[in-house]
């Protein structure tokens, strides 16, 4: 029970900035894709901009996690058409329903009880990739 | 206090998503939502049937708690740290989203008309929920990750195929807003 303490906190933490920065809001991913507002951009590129920073920290001092290995990203396949491919989906489901897997969770936090519809659908989307995996193109 | 209360500006927000990311870099792990949907399929049984499911779901666990505490977060800020502030949406959003029939477009933290009883039961609505959850499902499988794994990870990492995911992710996005919306509204 112990160990799990802190990934609840972290968990915490992210749905708590999630709401306050109202990035869980479907308003706010609509916005975006309009390129109506700021807001949206504002909060991915400082996060990734902020992330790179602590990276490239991490990697030049040598950084290592609790568990004693070096901290640092572990490295996605190459590849194209499944990231291409794979991506826009995402994005389509991204814009009709206003969330992406974080928000699904947090929202019903927030009491919105259709989310459980939405991540019902979600899990069927990945049950339907992963019997379908081998006869796409990846 | 105040400040708390209030929505928090975009550059508060962001740095505060990178340290998310990096503690859990920091505790051996990931920051990967969708993860959790895969995890999720196998406990409920789907490796008996197909082999992308066949893993051992129990060293996911730290994971699903991390999806625990994230639900806790939403109750605690929607709860607690949440003045009823309408969101401060641009005009020309208030303007196109009130052409499409929406009305008190931003005095929610969602749309009544897509998530209240009444429109999540309608043929509309309930179509536009469910496709919209089976594509995030199924697209952030074959892309290998969502918005926490390509768009902050992975593009923190500097990474390509985390790119093109992202890449991927507007266009989809584009498609839906900019060509799909204006039939469905």
């Amino acid at each position: 029970m112990g160990k799990y303490i802190k990934f609840f906190i972290v968990g915490s933490v992210f749905g708590i900035v999630l709401v306050k920065s109202e990035a869980v809001s479907w308003y706010r991913i609509f916005e975006m894709f309009k390129f109506q507002s700021f807001h949206m951009y504002g909060i991915i590129g400082s996060a990734i901009a902020t992330g790179v920073l602590l990276l490239a920290f991490s990697k030049m001092k040598k950084i290592k996690n609790i568990e004693g290995g070096l901290l640092k990203v572990s490295l996605k396949e190459r590849g194209f058409t499944r990231y291409i491919i794979g991506g826009t989906i995402f994005g389509l489901g991204w814009a009709l329903c206003g969330a992406c897997p974080g928000p699904m969770y947090i929202l019903l936090g927030t009491g919105v009880w259709p989310m459980l519809i939405v991540i019902a659908a979600a899990l069927l989307g990945t049950y339907t990739y992963g019997l379908l995996k081998d006869k796409l193109p990846h | 206090m105040e400040f708390i209360l209030q929505p928090w500006p975009w550059y508060v927000s962001g740095p505060c998503l990178a340290i998310v990311m990096y503690l859990l870099l920091y505790f051996g792990r990931t920051f990967g939502m969708s993860s959790n949907l895969r995890t999720l399929c196998a406990i409920g049984g789907a490796g008996k049937r197909t082999e992308f499911f066949k893993f051992d779901w129990k060293s996911q666990r730290w994971n699903l708690v991390v999806v625990l505490g994230a639900i806790f977060g939403g109750f605690i800020a929607h709860t607690f740290l949440s003045n009823p502030t309408a969101i401060d949406l641009s005009e020309a959003t208030v303007k196109d989203l009130t052409a499409y029939g929406f009305n008190n477009v931003g005095q929610n933290l969602l749309p009544p008309e897509l998530f209240s009883w009444d429109a999540v039961f309608s043929l509309k609505g309930i179509l536009i929920l469910t496709v919209g959850g089976f594509l995030v499902g199924f697209g952030t499988r074959y892309a290998g990750g969502c918005t926490s794994g390509h768009a902050i990870t992975g593009l923190s990492s500097l990474q390509l195929p985390s790119l093109i995911a992202v890449i991927g992710f507007f266009l989809g996005g584009l498609i839906m807003i900019h060509l799909i919306y204006p039939i469905l509204f």
